[in-house]
């Protein structure tokens, strides 16, 4: 009963997160991977995602503070990150990386720390809500097992 | 759902479109190499081949990627992102042609800029990145008829 009441939540909280765009039909194809063999691939991708998107931010960090900026390295690392958010199906975290860029080939500083605020917010954002998602799916999930973490 | 035109392919192909296609057993063995420096990619398209019964193998770049050929290695298949250190993907891709690799290659990439460039290099296809399992069924498709 519990459970079943559980395993609703975590599909109540997927589709909201899907209908406020915080992610898109990537991460159901990422979900569509997941199997016996491989019950966590998800919560693995993601976790890597954050701990490799970590250190991306911060180097766009330090390229923005630290004199004169060098916009196509900037355009490079955010292109990187631009990827990996496509790939864990990180829609409103994309589209950030997206506006980023665009300020980026325009040679226009103030837009891209501007964007850059919104980048790193979305991704904390979504970084809370993954993780809820996926504590959650543990316990409603058949192995209530506690996978990796996401730090 | 993909269906056979010939018929020919079918346990393939339909094992390809039904709901559990983890227990895979493809006709002909097709085997697979990964080039991405993406450690997320690699996962994910690593995880997407073997969900298809594919057997393969990850490099971080074009030049592993000539290395593993060099040691006598051959795939059916090579999953080439455009963009890595060392040896990007359409330097790798004519290497890998200028070798004499026949092998299936399909550029996996967000750089819309480069794509002719890249299919000028030897690409027999093209997808946008993320690769899906459709995509890659589209891929898939192409080997099996050619080979």
């Amino acid at each position: 009963m519990d459970r079943n009441h559980l395993k609703r939540q975590v599909d109540f909280m997927k589709r909201s997160f899907l209908d406020q765009g915080y992610l898109d039909e990537q991460f159901i194809q990422l979900e569509e991977l997941q199997d016996d063999d491989n019950p966590n691939f998800v919560e693995e991708i993601v976790t890597l995602f954050f701990n490799d998107s970590a250190r991306l931010l911060q180097n766009i960090e330090q390229a923005l503070v630290s004199g004169p900026i060098d916009f196509p390295s900037l355009d490079n690392y955010m292109h990187q990150f631009k990827g990996s958010s496509s790939s864990i199906g990180a829609k409103r975290v994309k589209n950030e990386c997206t506006r980023f860029k665009e300020y980026c080939t325009a040679g226009n500083a103030e837009g891209c720390l501007r964007t850059f605020v919104q980048v790193k917010q979305e991704h904390a954002i979504l970084k809370t809500k993954l993780e809820t998602y996926f504590q959650l799916a543990k316990q409603a999930g058949p192995s209530g097992t506690s996978g990796g973490q996401i730090r | 759902m993909l269906k056979s035109q010939t018929g020919m392919e079918d346990g393939f192909l339909s094992s390809v479109g039904a709901e559990d296609s983890k227990m895979l057993e493809p006709p002909t063995k097709i085997t697979a190499l990964v080039v991405d420096d993406d450690t997320i990619n690699q996962m994910i398209h690593h995880r997407l081949l073997d969900n298809l019964g594919i057997r393969n193998q990850v490099v971080r770049n074009g030049k592993e990627a000539i290395d593993v050929h060099c040691s006598g290695k051959n795939f059916d298949l090579i999953l080439m992102d455009m963009e890595m250190p060392v040896m990007n993907g359409i330097e790798a891709t004519r290497k890998l042609r200028a070798m004499g690799i026949q092998s299936m290659i399909a550029g996996v990439s967000t750089n819309t800029r480069e794509r002719e460039n890249f299919m000028e290099a030897g690409l027999d296809d093209y997808q946008e990145k993320p690769l899906t399992t459709s995509k890659l069924v589209s891929i898939l498709h192409k080997v099996h008829k050619d080979g």
